[in-house]
This record gives structure tokens, sequence and C-alpha cells, in this order.
């Protein structure tokens, strides 16, 4: 049985699919968009967080570090990174819960486990099981694992991902799922370089893909101004979906909210979030009715 | 899966993303409601300002110094309500067509000397309070002090209770063990079946005849006893029609005077209604409402009862006139609208009678806790939704007004868009309605030993308690304090905040082995407590049943006829004292606390955490971080916590359940509520192990202690269907949801999903606050801007304005559902 750092679970989630859903995110992402709401998601290792907010400075951490890497300042804790084994011992000690590890091994069946839990809310609402990240696709042999065990149990299943894989592991996960939350960020290849660390010929093309399996799909755009949320984006982005088999796509809109920079000071990174901005009102506006033109139906949130 | 909305039945749409939800500020506006008559009437309603009227007083005071000796007791009550009824200020207000005030006007509210006379201070405090005040003239409180106070000085229920109590019993009441109800009020919490649409009171009162006709004086050693009931009962009835009778007749007068034909008609109709109902049984909408009125305010004026009155399944009492006349074209669904719309602001010109002392503390409010109850299921088992159940919900929907309460009842029966139609008001955020799950209140009314049939009729009247709607009296005692009862146990039979002995000695802690040494003690500090409740709670039934019982009321409930027998002497078909037990979270999680740390893993002793409890935590941040951070708590869907929670409910329940009280067949039974005692009980106790620092609120009804659910209502539903509800008579889950959580209507469909899989897994009943912290903090700061600022509190809503600071507190810091 294999396992997989798991950063998050959030139960009663409503908004990553259909009805009342469970949420897995999965730590580690090939991708590195520089509006990321979910920082911690995009190492694959596990990671020391610290919030000095919930720091009361009584010093449990330092005499628990068999390390020594942890030594106290005016404004709380400090770790030194080159000594620093993230072996859990502060955060297991700290009674505030100032110092989190985001990112827990763990295996099909305790995940499971907690899935199971929520069973009455699917039955009742329709929901499911979202897998999301992080890159879900490349934790693919837990993943897989996931949906035959979902499928076995059946419970319906939804994959949320941005597609940068190669195209056999997408299929594998295709065969499995019910559902993909397919996230497509900016149609031009090297602007999609510049704010996403990557070239988007894979994600397009998975796309095709499996739209031409027959998939079930919802396209998840992040609307960021000054940075997506051009005409020619959303006119390309139309355009190259209106162009994709089977049913028409449903697009969910998801406007950029700065909320994350918590979360950057947490991990001790710094952002870049100087030059995006939350998109205009009547842009979303615009780009809705530019999506309606190509018989997309658009809708903000999801 | 749900069904699309038929258009006349969706509620107004607003925002609900904008602050405060669909809040306005009204700038002397005309409030809302559906027509230009309904908006006049409830800015009336609203804008009153609550005050105290001594005539009831009076007439009563005047009577009893003529009468008392002369009669038997229940025949001198029932002349005394007559007498008043005969005397007292009638009031037909401009544009009514509902009709009747318990008092000479709206928001007037009567006194009742007979079982608690304000002093002088009491009148003076309510004049000039700023919470709940209630004015009165100077004039009126010298005339009070001449008249009223003198003659009932030692002649009162509550001075012959508290004459009575024992010394244990006083101890354990004074250290905020438990409170006791009826030293205040009189037991009530009863709500109507159908009977009064089909019965006038000509009807009772031939069944009263006969009774007393075929009464055997020479074998039945009751006879006198019932022949004094049955004439009290006749009496009592005559008592609303004389009221009645006075209602026609100042509406014909008033219609000589009118101009306005319109309203000449009116008046000439409320004139025939007042002289057909109660008399006899209702033929139309119109006199069905107002025959439920006129019995309403019969009993709340007869006596002072805890929550008022209750028509309990209104919607299905006036679907069948409803449906017939909208058949016959006699009338329209805006006409039956209007009419509900009056009714409606007929129960908010109706504050809660004032307390004075200690109970003042435990429930401020003016609500009077009539709970209306919508949809449910029929006797016959069926689904009792009707398009007057939607027209209620759009009259909640449009009035926002304090009282009456309502709640929707949703079994696995109702139609989802019935549901759908109520989380679209409810997400309004007005605090309406709450929601009860029939499947489950039924069981447990059937393992109260109900007939299936009168289970299927009754419902949950008050707050959330459950009883078989016009057959049975149902008493809520007083609330149980559970943590202080462990805080009792942990010092040993010793109240720490007063240093006096409170309980039983149950061993010093610190000797303790086990965690089992420490439940132990705890459950038998529980039994002691439950006894010392429950003798008193026996003796002041009694005291009821003696000196103060309600023929009228009698009338009304179930076999009260038939066995000559009084409404608290054992004469409905069921009786039932609730004992309702508060803080299952703040119990569960100290002893979780304990069992964990100082048991389990053995990080701190019992004697470190006794004392940083008894120093409420001074200079142990530490430990009490730790204990907060890093225990199980209750709430989470986690079974260390939650297998805790299970056994502390079940060993209320064995320690109370079945215990017998003192009326024939009548029995104890629990129920998991707390109104907002669980404020007045936070503040009678120290700090607790799980953290809870002195004085602050223990949690309230079943749900998880404040901030203790940290994975969303998933999980809090989880853990409390661990729990078996229908060993109950009553749970009470509140959910702080933000507007954020109801963006749309798929969000609303899952609110609805969510409800279906609380009640699915065997949920009594859940209630959800639309608010958020911004709102809150905004309506502390600018109290005049957020006037009618509605928040689900514990079983009812109240105006956020009206609660203490202590209470805004409690709201703000309810664990939020903030968006995922």
């Amino acid at each position: 049985m294999h396992d997989s750092l798991i950063f998050d679970i959030k139960r009663y989630a409503i908004n990553d699919g259909p009805g009342i859903r469970v949420v897995i995110f999965f730590k580690g992402c090939n991708l590195h968009c520089a509006w990321c709401h979910n920082p911690e998601s995009i190492s694959a290792k596990v990671e020391k967080m610290y919030a000095p907010a919930k720091c009361i400075k009584c010093g449990t951490c330092i005499a628990a570090c068999l390390e020594k890497a942890i030594s106290m300042t005016h404004d709380g804790v400090v770790t030194n990174p080159d000594l620093c084994k993230v072996c859990r011992k502060c955060a297991d000690v700290c009674p505030t819960k100032a110092i989190e590890m985001s990112g827990k091994a763990m295996n099909v069946s305790e995940v499971m486990d907690i899935i199971e839990k929520e069973r009455i809310f699917f039955d009742q609402s329709g929901g499911g099981v979202t897998f999301s990240g992080g890159e879900p696709l490349i934790h693919s042999k837990m993943l897989i694992e996931l949906l035959d065990e979902c499928r076995k149990r059946k419970i319906h299943t939804a994959i949320d991902t941005a597609g940068n894989v190669n195209s056999d592991i997408i299929l594998e996960a295709a065969k499995r799922t019910d559902l993909f939350l397919y996230d497509l960020k900016m149609m031009d290849s090297d602007l999609h370089k510049k704010w996403v660390n990557s070239s988007n010929k894979k994600i397009l093309q998975n796309l095709k893909t499996i739209s031409e399996l027959g998939a079930n799909i919802i396209i998840r755009i992040p609307l960021i101004g000054g940075v997506n949320d051009t005409v020619e984006n959303v006119e390309a982005t139309a355009r190259f979906i209106s162009e994709l088999a089977g049913d028409k796509k449903e697009v969910n809109l998801l406007p950029y909210h700065n909320i994350a920079q918590n979360k950057y000071m947490k991990l001790g990174k710094s952002d870049d979030f100087a030059k995006l901005m939350e998109p205009d009102k009547s842009v979303i506006a615009q780009a809705i009715i530019k999506f309606n033109e190509y018989g997309i139906k658009a809708t903000i949130g999801g | 899966m749900f069904e699309k909305i038929i258009p006349h039945t969706v509620t107004p749409e607003r925002p609900a993303t904008t602050e405060g939800n669909f809040y306005e500020p009204k700038q002397n506006k005309i409030g809302s409601g559906m027509n230009e008559r309904i908006q006049k009437l409830r800015k009336l309603s609203v804008e009153t300002q609550p005050s105290l009227s001594i005539e009831r007083a009076l007439h009563e005071t005047t009577f009893y110094k003529e009468n008392y000796g002369k009669y038997s007791i229940p025949v001198l009550r029932a002349m005394n309500f007559l007498d008043h009824c005969k005397k007292k200020a009638i009031y037909i207000g401009e544009g009514e067509l509902i009709v009747g005030e318990r008092g000479p006007k709206p928001k007037c509210v009567p006194t009742f000397p007979e079982l608690t006379c304000h002093s002088v201070d009491d009148l003076n405090v309510l004049n000039t309070r700023e919470l709940q005040r209630y004015t009165i003239s100077q004039e009126d409180i010298n005339l009070y002090e001449k008249e009223v106070i003198p003659y009932w000085q030692g002649k009162t229920q509550r001075e012959r209770i508290f004459s009575h109590v024992p010394d244990e019993w006083r101890a354990a009441y004074e250290a905020g063990l438990f409170t006791e109800f009826m030293e205040q009020r009189a037991p009530g919490h009863t709500a109507l079946d159908g009977k009064i649409y089909r019965k006038g009171m000509l009807d009772f009162k031939k069944e009263i005849a006969g009774n007393l006709a075929k009464l055997d004086y020479l074998n039945d050693l009751e006879a006198t006893d019932k022949a004094e009931q049955w004439k009290a009962m006749d009496i009592s009835c005559d008592a609303v029609i004389v009221f009645a009778e006075r209602h026609a007749e100042l509406a014909e007068k008033l219609a000589k005077d009118e101009k306005d034909p319109q309203r000449v008609k009116e008046l000439k109709r409320i004139a025939d209604v007042c002289r057909w109902v109660p008399v006899h049984a209702p033929q139309n909408l119109w006199e069905a409402i107002q025959m439920y009125w006129f019995v309403h305010l019969g009993t709340i004026t007869e006596l002072n009862g805890w929550d008022a009155m209750n028509p309990g399944h209104f919607d299905q009492h006036l679907t069948p006139f409803y449906g017939k006349e909208i058949a016959v074209g006699t009338l329209t669904r805006e006409e039956a609208k209007e009419l509900i719309s009056c009714f409606w602001i007929k129960v908010n010109n109706h504050p809660a009678p004032p307390k004075v002392g200690v109970t003042a503390r435990e429930s401020g409010t003016y609500n009077d806790f009539t709970n209306i109850n919508l949809g449910g299921v029929k006797s016959d088992g069926s689904d009792g939704t009707s398009e007057v159940s939607y027209i209620m919900l759009e009259v909640v929907e449009e009035l926002h007004i304090l009282q009456p309460g309502n709640s929707v009842h949703i079994s696995a029966k109702t139609p989802d868009k019935f549901l759908h139609a109520a989380a679209h008001v409810i997400r309004q955020g007005h605090g309406f309605p709450s929601v009860f799950n029939p499947d489950i209140y039924i069981l447990e009314m059937l393992r109260q030993g109900k007939s299936m049939q009168d289970a299927r009729e009754g419902g949950c009247s008050g707050c959330i308690e459950v009883g078989a709607f016009g057959k049975e009296a149902y008493l809520l005692t007083g609330y149980l304090n559970v943590p202080k009862i462990l805080e009792v146990t942990l010092n040993n039979g010793i109240n720490p905040v007063t240093d006096k002995i409170v309980g039983i000695q149950t061993g010093d802690p610190r000797s303790f082995k086990s965690y089992e040494d420490l439940y132990n003690a705890f459950l038998r500090q529980l039994q002691y407590v439950v006894d010392q409740k429950m003798r008193v709670s026996n003796y002041i039934d009694r005291m009821f049943a003696k000196y103060a019982p309600a023929p009228f009321l009698s009338v009304v409930i179930e076999d009260c006829i038939s066995k000559g027998r009084d409404y608290y002497d054992g004469g409905p078909r069921y009786n039932t004292s609730y004992i309702q037990c508060c803080g299952l979270g703040t119990v569960t999680d100290s002893l979780a606390a304990m069992k964990k740390h100082v048991f389990e893993e053995k990080i701190f002793s019992m004697d470190k955490v006794l004392n940083a409890v008894l120093k409420n935590f001074d200079g142990e941040e530490l430990m009490r971080q730790t204990i907060i951070n890093r225990t199980p708590f209750f709430g989470n869907d986690d079974e260390y916590a939650d297998s805790i929670a299970l056994k502390v409910y079940n060993d209320l329940v064995d320690t109370i359940d079945g215990k017998p009280n003192i009326k024939p067949g009548g029995k104890y039974h629990l129920n998991m509520l707390s109104t907002t005692c669980h404020v007045y009980f936070g503040k009678v106790m120290g700090a607790t192990p799980n953290g809870r620092l002195a004085g602050k609120s223990i949690s309230d009804g079943t749900s998880p202690s404040h901030g203790a659910d940290t994975k969303g209502p998933s999980a809090v539903v989880k853990s409390l269907t661990k729990l078996d509800h229908t060993k109950s008579g009553g749970t009470l889950l509140n959910q702080r949801f933000l507007p954020s959580l109801m963006r749309n209507e798929e969000d609303i469909k899952k609110l609805g999903h969510l409800i279906r899989s609380y009640f699915t897994l065997g949920g009594h009943h859940i209630q959800f606050n639309i608010v958020d912290t911004a709102t809150l903090l905004a309506a502390q700061a600018c109290p005049e801007d957020y006037k009618d600022l509605l928040v689900r509190m514990a079983g009812y809503s109240d105006y956020f304005n009206d609660m203490n600071a202590d209470l805004q507190q409690e709201v703000i810091e309810r664990t939020e559902n903030d968006s995922f």
C-alpha cells in the first residue's frame, strides 16, 4: 500500500464539485503559480510552519529539539534550517500549535477511513471526495489506489488538477474518476512560463485528450488582474474550450483574492504579490459574456 | 434533486452577501409587510415600548379581598378570571382584523401578584433598566404600593415555595447547581392540538354539564373535588365568551363612528366573528385564527404560564379552512396571508411578563417562546405541509419580528421544496426558522409512552422540548448545571466560589487512582443534586395543583374534562416533568482533559490541575494552552471525546429518566436545553479543566464548547448523533453560519443536505445563525443602526441589541464556520 504526503483534509467542502465533499490535499506541485493560495502545497517535503501570533514564548520547543536548531528571539522562536531535521518534535510539544508541520504521510486505508466518516453527507447531497493539492496526479500511484477503492465503495470522485503530467498518467486517472476539475490558467505558452514556471503544452494536450475520451470536466480558471484577465487571453481560452470534444464544457471563474500572505509568512517565504491584483468586477462580467458568446456556461466560484 | 419552486411561494430575494444580510436601517420608513395595513400594524408593534399594566392586579386584589375563603380554590380562580374579563379594557386597533390584547393595549403586560408580587424596587428597576425595560408610571407604582403589595405580602406562590424548601436544596440552588422555573411563573410549556377548531365553548360546557349530571356522589371518593373542578371549568368558558362578546360590542360601536366604508365593513365582520367564536367552532379561516387567539389570550390571562401558549401545528389546523374557502372562492391567497400576518403581529404584541431576582439573569428576553410548528407529519403519518405552510414561511420572512418563534419540521416525507423554501428564509438571517426532525421526536414520545397518534399530533414547543400537543402537561422544572456538578466533585462537595458545602463528600480527587474513580465521584454527586432538585419540584407541583389551578387551560387540554382534574393535578392524558441539562460540551471536554493529561499521559498532576483551575489558570498559560490545543474535544467526530459525551449523556438519562413525579403515571424525563442559562451558569463557576476561564459561559444545549469544534459542521453532526436523541425530550444544536457559506442556490441546497444528513443520523433539532462577525461588532458599536438585527440564540431568537454584553460576546465567540 502506497502512502503520500497529505497537507490538509477538509470536511463539509461545498465549493469543490457537486454536493457536500471531503477534499484531500496532496502535498507537492510541479507548477509554481505566482498567485498560489496554498504555498505549503508546492514543496513535496514536510515543512515547518510557525505562527508568531500564537507563540507564548514558553520555550518548550527549544527544550524538545535534539538538534538545537531553535532559538528564542524578541519576536518569537527562530529555526535554523541547516540544523533542523524536520523531526516534528517541536510541533508535537508546542502547546499553542504555533509550530505545526505541514505534510503528513498517509496511506490509502488511513485516507479512506476519513472519507468514510462523511458517507452520510455524500448520500444525502450527491457529494463525494475531491483529490486536490498541490498536484494530485504527481502522486499517481496512491491516487489510482484511492480512486479504485472509492469506485469499489461507490463514492463519487473528482480530481482537481492542473493537468501538467504525462498523458499516460492522466489517462489512467480518467478511467477511474467521475469528474475532473481542470485548471486552465492561460493560453500563451510564454506567459504561462513566466507566471507558472512551466510551459502549458502538456496541459492543453491533456485537456483535449480527456475531452475526446468523454470525461466529465469542469474547467476552472483563476482570474488574476493584470495576468490573465486580458481580452486576448479570455478570448483565446473561450475559443480553445469551445473546440474541445464532447458536451459543452462548464467553466468556473475563480477571481483572485489576496488572502494567502499570512501563509507565506508562516512558511518564512516571501511572495511576489506586488504585481497581482484582484480582477475588476467589470472585467469578470465581460469574461462571462465572452464565454457565453462561445456557448460556454460560465459561473463565478465553484 | 430539489423540485423547482412555483413562483408565488418563493420568498423575496435579497443579497445574502451584503453585511448584515438582508438588513437595511429603517430611517423612519414604514417597515416590511405585504401591504400598508400590515406594515402599519408591524411598525406599531415593533416600535411600541413594552409597558406594565396594573389593571389585572387591581381587579384580582379587589376580587380576592371580597371573595377569598367563600369558594373552593378552582372556582375562586375561575370567578377571578371571569371578573377580570368582564372589567378589563378592550382594545381594537386601527386597521386590525384579528383582535384582542392581554393588557389594555399592545405590548402592555399585566402582572400576576398571586404568583410573585413585584416590589416597588422591582417596578422601579423595570421602569429604568436599559435592557428589557418595561415602563410604568409613578402613579401606577404608587397605586401598586398602596393597593396590591400589602394584600399579597405573605400570600404569593413564590413565598409559599421558599418558606418550605430544605437547607440542602437552598445551598445547591444558591450555588447555581440548578434553577427552579416555578418560583417565578406557573408551569406552562404547552401547545394545542386541533380540538378548538372542531369544538366551541358551548360544546365544552355541554360536556362539563353532562359529567356533572352523571357524578356519583355516593361512590366516587373524588366527587366533590371533581364537581368543583367542573364548575370552575364551566365558569372559565363563560369568561372567554364574555371577553369575545365585549370585542363584538366595541367593534359595532367603532363601526358607527367610522367614516371609511371599507373599515365599517371590516369592523362589522369583526363583530360577527367575535360573536361566533369562541362560542362555537369556527367555520372559516378568519374565525379559526380568531378562535385560537381568544383561547391563547384566555390561557395567558388566567395565569402566567411559562412559554405563553402555542397553536402547535397551526398550518395543519388552518389548512382545511383555507382549502374549503379557496375552493368556493370566499377567500383569496392574499386575504389569507393578510389574516395570518395580523395574527403574527398579535403574538409580537405580547412580551413575556417580567420576572424578578435570579432568573432575570437566566433568560433576559421579551420573547415568550411561542413556537409555531410548520410542516411535519399529520396524525396519519402523511406529509403535513400545505400551501398554508408556505404562506406562513413568507410571513416569517417578510415580517421578521421577534415573536412568534417558528420552526420547520422536516420528516423523511417532507418535500425538498419545503426544506429549500425554509433554507431560503434561514439564509436571510432572521434567526428563524429552527429545524426539527419529527421522525426522531415521534420516537422520543413513543418511548415516553405516548400513543402513535398522540405522538404524531405532538411536536416541539418553547425552545426544543417535545410534547403531545393538546394532551400533555410537560413542565420544565429547571436547568441543571452539569459542569458545576463536576466543579463541586473536584472540590469534594464544596462550592469553590463561596467555600460553602453544597454537595456530598465524594473524596479528595488527589487520592483518585484512575479516571474511573473521578467519573464515579462525579456520578454520585450528580445523583445527589438531581435528588435535591426533584424533591422540591414535586413539592412545587403540589402547590400549583392546590393554590393555582388553571381551569381554562384544563378545558382545552385533553382528558382534564373527562377526569375532572386540573391541568396541574394530573388532569392531562400525559404528565411529564423535564429537567434541562446544560453544558454537555464543557463537562465532556473537562473530563477528556483530565483523562488524557492527568491519568493517561500524566503531563500534569491532579494537584497541579486543581490548583490551576482554582486560581483561574493564572500563571498556568502553558497548561491552559496545552489543554485547549492538545485535548480531543467534543464536536470533532473524535471517538475519544465523543465516547465521554455519550457516557455522560447516558448517565444523565439513567439518573433522571423514568423517575416518577407525583402525578398518576407521570414521569421525569430530561432534555438538553439551555436557552440562555449557560451564560448564568458560567457566571457562578470558576475555571474548568477544559481551559474555560472563570465566569465564562458554559456550552449551550448539546452544542460543542465555543471554539472547540474545528472540523466543520459535518463533524459536529457526526459527534452529536453518537448520542441516542430518542432517550431525551429534545436536544439542541446551534450552528453559526456566515453568509459566505450560503452564497447561491447550490449552497442553500447543500445546507438542506446537511440538515437531511443530521436527521437521517437521528438528530432532533438544529438551528442556524447566519451572521458575520463584522455585522455583530458593528451592531455592538452602533446599536441604533441595527435595531432589527435578530440573532438566533438558543432555541429562540432575540434582538442583538436587547442582549446584555455577555450574551452579545457569546454570540460573537460561537464558532464561525467561515468559507471553506
